[in-house]
């Protein structure tokens, strides 16, 4: 099985600017992609992962620097970029839009871009997708933060996933964590049909798994994603290592990414059997 | 060359609007087909024998020569297209009830889709003038697998936002991607805890939401990026 789908080149990369750091869930490359983009008018409005209060996602159009910073970072609950596509069209007149999702919303996009019936005037220039392993629905993010964690949703200031764990940090400064095992039960039962880890249809997929804290692994796959990734780092957005010289590098990205495909297609089968319907492939 | 017919039943000529709205594409579309009929565009009375009819608008049943005119569509066109929501499924006239005047009684209305059989159905009201141009792009080449979504849906002329409750969040299938919501041209969607909440009361069932749901149909030639 193809753990990654298609790509030109893979490295460790870390944006070179503060400000998108202070905020960055790892090493800020979605943030800073969409600020160099923007800077540079390869793009004019892209549809980013802002949150309300107590981590609430909401989905937003970011016109400047300082919104795409606003909006850095993971919520781990559903967040629907798609619907505000339109708006970045219509509402504030964006003719090259941006968007970053999960791969899920990735595939949508692309389905959006070759079968834009609902899509008039709606220029999608560059996709930029995360890692994804699951999500989950916003009171079953609740559940795990304040139950399995005793933390109030408000005091939470950073949450992640890694090293088998659910990480929670408060605006206290204390961190608790919670065994991912735990948190099984409240995923979104919607992602267990998903063979898609690595956002394979983005020009650019990004994600913290294989690079060491503070950086991310990054996918470049298409020619747009080379051309634009290339001109950030030789105009200084972005430090990057090989990723063969880094740990834990490619193999633990394939072995998770192998691991949700094989998984997930086991339940594909398992539902089929429970005569229970699956997406359907054309 | 291949000729085209467009035809008019019930409709706005919104879709025809949306056809010419590809500015320069437009002209290449004219080059590399034989526009044979079109009472909008061009002074033809009879409809011609064709490769490809597009035909907007449903079909009003009080009205025979309306029903005449769909027969005639299908024997004298190779393929025929319902293009956008009134042909394809009935669209905002399936809310006609009647009794207006000049003519009280027109107030049954089916989609073409349910008194002929239809090749594909293009779903949107209207479809954008990207999709109507890719469609017809991919037509001419006999692209049959980009043509694939469009040809499953012409088998289906019953459509709602309800789709996406009955097909997809119902089915344990919703991701939350807000497709829907964008694709809806009466916003009868908005998201609501990551799910679609659909209206019923602007909902046109022009079947939108449901064609664009990548967790209903996922066309496998999307795999493809350069």
């Amino acid at each position: 099985m193809d753990p990654f789908g298609k790509y030109l080149k893979a490295v460790s990369a870390r944006s070179t600017l503060k400000e998108v750091l202070k905020k960055a869930q790892d090493g800020g490359i979605v943030s800073t992609l969409f600020i160099y983009a923007l800077e540079n008018n390869i793009l004019d409005g892209v549809v980013v992962a802002d949150k309300e209060d107590e981590f609430l996602p909401k989905p937003k159009v970011a016109t400047t620097p300082e919104e795409v910073i606003e909006a850095a970072g993971t919520k781990y609950s559903v967040c629907p970029n798609i619907a505000e596509i339109k708006k970045a069209a219509r509402e504030y007149g964006c003719e090259k839009i941006g968007v970053v999702g999960t791969p899920c919303q990735i595939r949508a996009v692309r389905k959006a871009m070759k079968y834009p019936v609902g899509f008039r005037g709606v220029n999608i220039e560059f996709l930029i997708g995360i890692f994804c392993m699951e999500n989950f629905p916003y009171n079953g993010l609740r559940v795990i933060v304040e139950e399995l964690c005793g933390v109030k949703m408000e005091d939470v200031v950073k949450l992640d996933i890694g090293k088998g764990k659910f990480w929670v940090y408060t605006r206290w400064g204390e961190t608790k964590t919670v065994k991912l095992k735990e948190t099984h039960p409240y995923e979104q039962s919607s992602c267990h049909v998903c063979t898609d880890y690595t956002a394979e249809l983005a020009d650019v997929s990004t994600g913290s798994v294989g690079s060491p804290d503070g950086w991310s692994t990054v996918f470049i796959r298409t020619v747009k994603g080379k051309e634009i990734f290339s001109e950030a780092v030789e105009n200084g957005y972005f430090e990057i290592k090989s990723i063969e010289t880094v740990k834990p590098g490619l193999d633990l990205v394939k072995k998770l990414s192998l691991t949700k495909k094989e998984k997930n297609m086991k339940e594909i089968e398992h539902r089929k059997e429970l005569g229970l319907p699956v997406p359907v492939k054309l | 060359m291949v000729k085209v017919a467009h035809v008019q039943l019930s409709s706005c000529c919104g879709c025809l609007i949306s056809l010419t709205d590809t500015y320069e594409k437009l002209l290449e579309i004219l080059n590399s087909i034989e526009l044979v009929y079109c009472q909008t565009l061009i002074d033809v009375r009879e409809i011609k024998e064709c490769d490809v009819a597009l035909v907007e608008g449903s079909v009003c049943l009080e009205d025979h020569h309306a029903l005449e005119v769909a027969k005639e569509v299908r024997e004298k066109a190779k393929i025929v297209v319902a293009l956008g929501a009134c042909a394809a499924f009935g669209g905002l006239t399936r809310y006609c009830k009647g009794n207006q005047l000049p003519k009280p009684v027109n107030s049954s209305f089916s989609p073409l889709t349910e008194v002929i059989k239809v090749d594909y159905s293009i779903p949107g009201c209207p479809p954008s003038p990207e999709a109507i141009y890719s469609f017809i792009k991919a037509l001419l080449n006999n692209d049959e697998a980009y043509l694939k979504p469009y040809k499953l849906l012409a088998e289906m002329p019953e459509v709602c936002g309800c789709d996406l409750l009955y097909k997809v969040v119902n089915k344990e299938l919703c991701m939350g991607c807000g497709t829907c919501s964008a694709s809806c041209p009466t916003r009868a969607i908005t998201m609501v805890d990551g799910r679609p909440v659909v209206d019923p009361v602007l909902c046109i069932k022009c079947g939108l939401c449901s064609f664009q749901c990548p967790r209903i149909l996922y066309p496998s030639l999307l795999e493809e990026i350069e």
